[in-house]
């Protein structure tokens, strides 16, 4: 899933400020599973800016809503007739998300509530890890179902570096050398040739620096 | 501030604190009207919503009562409670009230005398920081939004 962090409250309050009538969105999606942009995330944020505000003796109206994704047409539609009534939207969704109710609503400015961070997993409740990055190349096959390019600090294709000790990485002793984890794994499944075999150069062109990326399904076209 | 009078709620478990409660009223233990008992079925159903909503609508202290740790009901509730608690400090500190109006109490349901000691001592320590600075004039425009 995607995983986001609420922005800084501060922040929010700038964002917000001279707005008297604003709606807090949240996502059914992601960002609900991560606890940081669902129903019980919207109410927090919308109570702890009408407390603010209020404090300020500048009170702020808001709407609460939740849609079930704000990445998809049919849900952002949704909020059709509430948007007119609002000075701004307040999204708690991923980067995705802010952005399909920008293009949908034109006319009405939408703000991020969450800063976008990665695609990860939740190790358990309330702790999420990186596992991809969404490189458009997936090379989880040679290395043993462990990403090099989202798991290596340097996203090395042939590791592990020199800055690999004991089986953690030189840039923090809590970060697990991605390397050191492929081989272990590889050895397990008896699988080690597939670390002899030296890894080209990597295309990137894939990742973001082949500029924004779509995906189409060619029987879905009407 | 000598004749403030502070609205407290306090979020009870059913299996304790409540007891307590009620142990206190049975003892004819004399403790502030400012408390308003709120019965959970256990602290485990405490999320930082109920907290807020609570400092919205205008209490100018809170408190959730859970079990003594190890003893809950519901195995952990109380256990899950007090994180919750302690974040919901943070989050009432970006607003700008005091993390002190906030607090997590554990008791059995046994103890009548020390529900309301808990009572008197946190309903003194909200006279001393004062009324929530929550601008009361708007109160009825959040009651109506929450």
């Amino acid at each position: 899933m995607v995983i986001g962090e609420r922005k800084p409250f501060d922040e929010i309050m700038r964002m917000a400020e001279g707005l008297k009538k604003i709606m807090v969105l949240g996502c059914g999606g992601c960002v609900t599973v991560c606890l940081t942009g669902g129903h019980d995330e919207v109410r927090v944020l919308s109570s702890q800016l009408r407390m603010a505000r209020d404090k300020a003796g500048n009170p702020i109206e808001i709407i609460e809503k939740t849609i079930e994704r704000q990445c998809d047409p049919e849900y952002v539609d949704q909020v059709e007739s509430i948007v007119p009534e609002v000075d701004a939207v307040f999204s708690m969704a991923c980067g995705a998300g802010v952005q399909f109710m920008a293009e949908k609503y034109t006319g009405k400015p939408v703000y991020p509530s969450l800063n976008t961070t990665f695609v990860g997993g939740s190790k358990k409740e309330g702790y999420y890890v990186e596992r991809c990055q969404t490189c458009g190349e997936c090379k989880l096959y040679y290395t043993g179902g462990i990403c090099p390019i989202a798991r290596c600090s340097k996203s090395l294709l042939n590791g592990p570096c020199g800055g690999s000790t004991k089986g953690k990485c030189e840039i923090d002793p809590d970060v697990d050398c991605a390397w050191q984890l492929i081989i272990d794994r590889l050895k397990s499944l008896g699988m080690m040739d597939r670390y002899e075999d030296i890894m080209p150069a990597n295309d990137w062109r894939t990742n973001r620096d082949g500029g924004p990326r779509k995906m189409i399904r060619e029987d879905f076209q009407r | 501030m000598a004749d403030f009078e502070p609205t407290i709620v306090a979020f009870c478990c059913h299996y304790c604190a409540y007891g307590a409660a009620d142990l206190a009223g049975s003892m004819r233990l004399e403790y502030p009207t400012n408390i308003r008992v709120i019965r959970l079925p256990c602290t485990g159903k405490i999320t930082p919503v109920f907290l807020l909503r609570a400092f919205e609508k205008g209490a100018d202290g809170v408190y959730v009562a859970g079990c003594l740790e190890g003893d809950c009901h519901f195995i952990q509730g109380n256990l899950v409670a007090k994180p919750r608690v302690n974040y919901t400090k943070k989050l009432i500190q970006e607003v700008g009230l005091e993390p002190e109006r906030l607090e997590m109490f554990n008791m059995s349901a046994a103890m009548g005398p020390r529900f309301a000691e808990v009572a008197r001592e946190f309903t003194e320590r909200i006279k001393n920081l004062g009324p929530s600075p929550l601008n009361k004039k708007n109160r009825n425009k959040t009651d109506k939004a929450a």
